[in-house]
Parts: structure tokens; sequence; C-alpha cells
């Protein structure tokens, strides 16, 4: 166990390392003078020697690089171009809005594809089972962002029940706060419950057909009981830890769904700033949720080894 | 399992039914994928033909005509500088396809040689090769498209590329999953041991043997693509205007929700029905080629 601990933490060593010089190297593909392509055609000569000099652009890569790096190690991200900001209180307010919107989506994914997927498979190769597999396909084939419009002209232009865009914190209203994020949530939640009502279904046909399963049944226990508590319990082991794989699905729908209702989170962070050719926030940003995903993982796995006792010695 | 499949098997090796020819009848089987076959074909001769039945130029514009609901006159009704939704469409079919088609196409020509490297020598080079594969796995497929296009510039050709490179890591874990299968089967020994070259073992006898799965896989890529074309064209950084993109006329139709409606219509049901169908054909295209299934 501890052997298996210490060799999935060492994994993370360079995988950070090739993460990092990935998004180190991004930079390099802006085409001529970055110093330049930062500071806008026109910029005044002084403006492109002091970014320059800021940016340590006349130092060689390797050199640029490992100074990137240490800032980084610091908690130094740079700065904001447009905003004249550090990244790093960006990064710090932002995180809280798409965290809500995110955590609420992951809800609404888990209580609709959850018990979708445990009756399409004890429903096996009936209506519900084929309706349920259909309605899947439907939610990983619908692109979210047409979804949010459609929902906006019925919610908001048609029935005016919900506002059809904009973020009101938790601590300014809470009401409004839920209001807003109603349709986001749903959004962003659609096609994630999909994947998880697929994975729920597969594991429960998996488990549905064990001895255990049939020995509990032949004991006399109700289908329910059955269900929820012999077949369930080892069904979600890897639909809990294939959730954690989901959150990658989660964070790039979050950009679109916040372009489409306005939310002021991490997504429009992004996407401002590749507008404004704010390229440390956009690096700052991608850095963060690659950090994220990856810690995410290695706890899913650990988890994983955990909760299944067959694992555990 | 009752004994008539098992002897319906033996019929069929009697009349030595090749592998293409199991896979396509099991296809034909499948009225879903074969549908999905269908509307997707549909839209490929759309693109195809756009210049002869497309009704209007999709970049004429005309101001007598601004954010028209459809009409006899124009079907899918106007925009909101009076072009033709449905030629819009029709032309927009182009970019859609193009970006499953080209994005794929990359992804497969980086991602398979890197799995059957990795898959292949083991060792070292499999060990950092996957942590570069972990690496780009690790930044949400999106969220990589869109760095990767904004430091390229947005265009419908680095949207495709950057596209292409996010899914790369994809394929290069499949294929490599896939060699690691097949290469301790007796006729990869067999190969070996009669002196084949290590780039003739991999290309003539391991590839042929794992292209079903990576045959499935980039069905369902090209529908991955077309959304992402789509999304990356709905957040500005794909198709650049005038030229038409289902995802920039979505972006566009996001203005105008209340007072043109079908704007945002057409294009999102477009997306929709090409992205279905391909996921039904390439779920039917998995069934078929398990070999499991008869």
């Amino acid at each position: 166990m501890t052997a298996f601990l210490l060799r999935r933490i060492a994994l993370i060593v360079p995988t950070l390392f090739f993460v990092s010089v990935l998004i180190f190297g991004l930079q390099q593909l802006l085409p001529g003078d970055p110093a330049l392509a930062m500071a806008g055609e026109n910029a005044d000569p002084a403006v492109i020697a002091f970014l320059k000099q800021k940016y340590h652009l006349d130092e060689p890569l390797p050199v640029r690089y490992a100074l990137w790096v240490e800032g980084i190690a610091h908690g130094d991200f740079g700065e904001s171009i447009r905003i004249k900001r550090p990244v790093k209180d960006l990064i710090l307010e932002k995180l809280p809005v798409t965290g809500e919107l995110a955590g609420l989506a992951m809800l609404v994914a888990i209580v609709i594809g959850v018990p979708t997927g445990i009756l399409a498979a004890v429903k096996h190769d009936t209506a519900i089972d084929y309706g349920a597999t259909m309605a899947a396909l439907w939610g990983i084939s619908m692109p979210n962002f047409w979804l949010g419009i459609l929902l906006i002209l019925l919610f908001s232009v048609t029935l005016g029940w919900l506002p059809a865009s904009g973020f009101v914190t938790p601590a300014e209203s809470l009401k409004q706060n839920l209001l807003t994020l109603i349709m986001p949530a749903f959004v962003l939640g659609n096609a994630i419950a999909a994947v998880m009502m697929r994975h729920t279904r597969s594991a429960m046909l998996q488990v549905l057909s064990a001895d255990y399963v049939r020995t509990a049944r032949a004991k006399g226990l109700s289908q329910v009981s059955v269900i929820l508590h012999h077949a369930l319990r080892n069904a979600l082991i890897p639909v809990v830890t294939l959730g954690a794989l989901e959150f990658g699905a989660l964070l790039s729908g979050a950009v679109l769904t916040e372009q489409v209702f306005t939310i002021p989170g991490f997504g429009k962070l992004i996407v401002d700033a590749v507008f404004n050719r704010d390229y440390a926030v956009v690096q700052g940003v991608v850095l963060c949720t690659a950090f994220a995903y990856i810690m995410l993982n290695l706890f899913a796995d650990i988890a994983y080894v955990l909760i299944n006792p067959r694992l555990r010695a | 399992m009752t004994a008539e499949p098992l002897a319906s098997a033996f019929i069929q090796e009697d009349v030595g039914e090749r592998p293409w020819q199991r896979t396509l009848r099991l296809l034909a089987q499948r009225r879903m994928a074969l549908a999905g076959l269908t509307v997707v074909a549909f839209f490929i001769v759309l693109a195809i033909l756009a210049p002869l039945i497309s009704p209007y130029d999709p970049l004429a514009t005309n101001w007598a005509a601004v954010r028209k609901p459809p009409t006899a006159l124009h079907l899918f009704g106007t925009d909101e500088i009076g072009r033709d939704v449905l030629a819009r469409i029709i032309w927009g079919a182009r970019a859609s396809l193009l970006a499953g088609l080209v994005s794929v196409s990359l992804a497969l020509a980086a991602g398979v040689p890197i799995g059957l490297v990795s898959g292949y020598f083991g060792g070292i080079i499999d060990g950092t090769l996957m942590r570069m594969v972990d690496a780009m796995l690790a930044i949400p497929f999106l969220i990589l498209a869109i760095s990767l296009a904004a430091f390229l510039g947005p265009s419908l050709a680095n949207a495709m590329i950057a596209i292409g490179v996010s899914q790369t890591p994809i394929f290069a874990r499949l294929t490599r999953g896939q060699v690691l299968t097949v290469k301790h089967e007796e006729y990869i020994e067999a190969a070996r041991a009669v002196g084949n070259p290590h780039h003739r073992i991999v290309l003539r006898h391991i590839l042929p043997n794992i292209v079903p799965p990576l045959l499935v896989q980039a069905t369902l890529a090209a529908a991955a693509a077309i959304i992402a074309e789509a999304s990356l064209s709905f957040l500005g950084l794909g198709e650049q205007p005038p030229d038409p993109s289902w995802g920039s006329m979505l972006n566009t139709a996001k203005n105008f929700i209340s007072q043109a409606p079908w704007m945002a219509l057409w294009p999102g049901l477009a997306i929709f029905t090409l992205v279905l169908s391909l996921n039904l054909f390439g779920d039917g295209l998995r069934d078929a080629l398990d070999p499991r299934r008869g």
C-alpha cells in the first residue's frame, strides 16, 4: 500500500514537468517578437524594452524557463498586462465562482445520471433501458452552448422566469445567486449526467450478475435491498473515480457556459485574456487547471484503492 | 446461448466470410447506425454541392431583408445583416466537416506512431512518452485547444491544428494499449522469430490488427472535433467572419435571441444532428467490430 502510494506520487513529478514545459512552450508559438506581440503593434519602444527586461526575453530559453518555474514556485504567476494586477489574485478571485457552478453542475449530473443508470441496468434490454441510452447519447451530442441559448429563449425570453445572464454572489443574495445559476448548472451538468449514466449502467450490469448479488437474492432479500445495499455500493466505486476524471470536461464546459450566461468565472477569465492577448493570464489559468486535474486524479486513484478492499492489501 | 448461432457460425466459416464482410453484415443489421451514416453522408453531399444547391450567396447582405423570419423566399429566415441563413448553414457544413476530418487525421498521424513506438519498445521510451501524454491529458481538451488557438492566432486552420493536437494523446494512449495486448500474440512472436526488422513487425503485423478500435475512436473523435470547432468558433477563435461556420453563427445569434430566435435554432440543430449521427454510427461500428458479437 505504501509502495503503491509512493510510486503513484512519484509519477506526478515527470507529468508536472512536462505540463510546465508545454505551458511555457505556448509562448514560443507567438509569431515574431513576443514583447511586440504582448505590447501590441504600435507600442512605444520603451514599453517593449521594459517587457523584454521584465520577462527576461533577452535570456536564452532554458534560463527563461527556469526563471518562470522559480516564479511559479513562489506563487508568482506574472501580471495581467490588461488589468495590471497579479495573475494569482485574478485566479483566486474567479475560482469560487466557477467552483460553485461546477459543484452545482456535478450535483445535477449525479442526481440525473446515477439513478437513470441504475434504472437502465435493472430494466436491462427493455424500453426504459433503450430510452435512457438514447437520452445519454442526446446529452453527449448536444453542444452545451446551444442548449444554454435554447434555455434562455424558453425560460428568460418567453416565460420570464429566470435571469438570462449575470451573477450575484451568495453573500449578496443566496436566492438570486441560485436563480442565476440554475440554468448554467443544468446546461453544464447535462453532458456529464450522460457520461455518469453510461458508467453507472455498465458498472451495475456487471455487479448485478455477480455471485454475491445472486446470493443476496437467494436469501430472499427484497429487490430494493439487493440493488441499494449490495449492488450499488460496489458499482459506485468505479463511478466515483470516473467522476473525478470528468473534472476536465466540467472545466471545458464551464468556459462555454460562462460565456453564454455571462458569468464572471474562470472560463470568462481565460476567454477575455485570449482576446486581450493577456498571455500571462492564459498560462496561469491553464497551469492551475492542469495542476488541479493531476491532483484530483491522484486522489481518485488513492480513493479507489482505499475503497476497494480487494486492492487494499 | 443456444445451439443455433453456433451452427450458423460454422456455416459462415465454411463460406469463408472475411472480417470486413462480417463487419458490413453486422453494421447493416443496426438500423440506428445506418441512419447515422445516412445523415453524415447527407451533410457531406451538402458540403460538396454547396455552390450548386445553396439558394443564395452566403456572404451577400440584403438590407431590405434584415432579421426576417422564415418565409418561402428565405426558408430558414435571414440574419442581422440580411444574409440567408439556409445558405450559411449549407456552406457552414464545409467548416464543420473539414474540422472533423483534418483534426482527426492530424491526431491519428501524430498519436498512432507515438503509441506504436511506446507500446512496442516499452521501457524508458514508453515511460517518457507516456508522461508527455499524461501532461497533455492533464489540460482539459477545450482549454488546451483555446490556449493553442490563442497563441497561434484565431483562424479555422489554427483551430483544426489546436483540436488535432489536443486529441493526439487519446490516440497515443489507445494505440499503446492495443499494441500491448497484440505484442505477445503468437503470430507476432513468429514474425520476430523469422527475423523481421522492428519496423516491419510494427507496420505489417501489429498495425493492421489494431485498426478496428482506432477506426471506432476516429469516428467518435470526429464528432468531438466538430463540437470543438463549433465551440472555438462560438468563442471567436475558429472560422472568422464573414465566412460561415455554425459556431460563429450561434455566437452572433446569441445577441439577437429575443428578436430573431430562428438565427439560433438552425445552426445549433445542424451541429446537434451531425454530431448525434456520427456518435450513432460510431457506437454501431464498435458493436459490429466487436469479435465477441456475431
